[in-house]
């Protein structure tokens, strides 16, 4: 890994959450974070939290802004759904959130099941009153976090990222 | 063991009262909706309470990410049996961390009190067509889910060493306290989330932040 002259974008990633001064991640298992999240776990400055449903990261990020820490949720957008009802906390109580949600049912999608909840995530995001960025090109990763993180930190908002399909690959599960 | 044995004997606002007694900036609170907000407010509106007035299913997993945020500190959770259930799996993420400064309370009078004392899940089996839940016990859910420390106080003679406990036992401790059913006055703090956001973090955190 270390011999790779081009920089990942999901290194790219942990080195945005660290300029950012990012303490606690929050993450569900996930193939497309899973880089990152290994990343964070091997960190000395940032305390990884598992969780079993994704809505405890909205509720996690608001304990960490309340004793002074910034903190950011990974998830993929089936995650999504479940958070919906706690992001109201995001304007309820106006403090800063990030997340970088990974998207699927969204291009080239082999799971039908993906799809719902895929194509659904922009929208109900939007109706939560969430800001969005979205991100299809690899060169784009780093400066779109970047903007999403000073949105969220800079500006007190409800940020997500979303990384496309197109940008994170087809998962196929063998079939073509 | 009959019944009557176990009708709950435990009033929430003495107790809750006797928990939060001289309270200092070393205690930080998070209350979750309903009864449990208005049982912190009665003891004495605080920067340091944070009552919530929604997100049911959220305070376990905010008093954690205080807790992380705030070692140092004493992070005091309070919330009813009905807000316990709808996150039971935030116990196990708690247990992951091990957070040594960080306990739950769960005041569980069996009924979800907002909406007109329907049985909750920890409510008896067999207990009519309309009172019935599952004998749910949250203090083996949290134990079940890592957090060793966990308890049940049904007498009044184990409040003394409960108090003692939550406020300065290594964490991560979890009781659930079998309270009455009653019919209490409202005491509100303020709404407004950003102010009751505001307010703990200026007094925990200092002007500048």
């Amino acid at each position: 890994m270390n011999a790779q002259v081009v920089v990942d974008w999901r290194e790219q990633i942990f080195d945005i959450l660290q300029t950012h001064d990012i303490r606690q991640v929050y993450h569900v298992p996930d193939a497309g974070h899973a880089r990152l999240i290994e990343a964070c776990q091997k960190s000395n400055s940032i305390r990884t939290v598992p969780l079993t449903t994704e809505e405890e990261g909205v509720a996690l990020a608001a304990g960490a802004w309340l004793g002074g820490q910034r903190s950011v949720l990974l998830m993929q957008s089936s995650g999504v759904g479940n958070t919906i009802n706690l992001m109201g906390l995001t304007k309820t109580l106006r403090f800063p959130f990030l997340t970088l949600i990974t998207m699927r049912g969204d291009w080239g999608e082999f799971n039908s099941w993906q799809y719902p909840m895929g194509q659904g995530t922009p929208k109900v995001l939007e109706a939560m009153g969430v800001l969005l960025y979205s991100v299809e090109q690899a060169a784009e990763v780093q400066p779109t976090v970047d903007a999403a993180a000073r949105a969220a930190f800079n500006g007190g908002l409800a940020v997500a990222v979303l990384l496309r399909q197109k940008l994170i690959g087809i998962k196929n599960f063998g079939k073509k | 063991m009959s019944k009557a044995t176990l009708q709950p004997t435990l009033q929430r606002r003495p107790l809750v009262k006797q928990l939060l007694k001289d309270a200092n900036d070393d205690l930080l609170v998070i209350a979750g909706l309903g009864s449990s907000n208005w049982d912190i407010t009665e003891a004495g509106d605080r920067p340091l309470n944070m009552p919530l007035w929604g997100a049911m299913g959220a305070p376990v997993a905010m008093g954690l990410g205080l807790a992380l945020a705030q070692p140092t500190k004493r992070v005091l959770v309070i919330t009813g049996d009905g807000d316990m259930l709808m996150s039971l799996g935030s116990l196990a993420t708690v247990a992951t961390q091990q957070p040594e400064n960080l306990a739950i309370v769960v005041l569980d009078n069996e009924k979800y009190g907002e909406t007109g004392n329907q049985a909750t899940h920890t409510s008896p089996r067999n207990n009519g067509p309309t009172e019935s839940g599952a004998g749910a016990d949250l203090s083996v859910i949290a134990k079940g889910c890592g957090i060793a420390d966990a308890g049940i106080v049904r007498e009044a003679g184990d409040v003394a060493q409960f108090v003692k406990d939550v406020r300065t036992k290594k964490g991560p401790i979890f009781r659930v306290v079998k309270v009455m059913v009653e019919k209490l006055e409202f005491v509100m703090p303020p709404q407004d989330g950003a102010h009751l956001k505001d307010r703990f973090r200026q007094a925990l955190l200092g002007p500048e932040r």
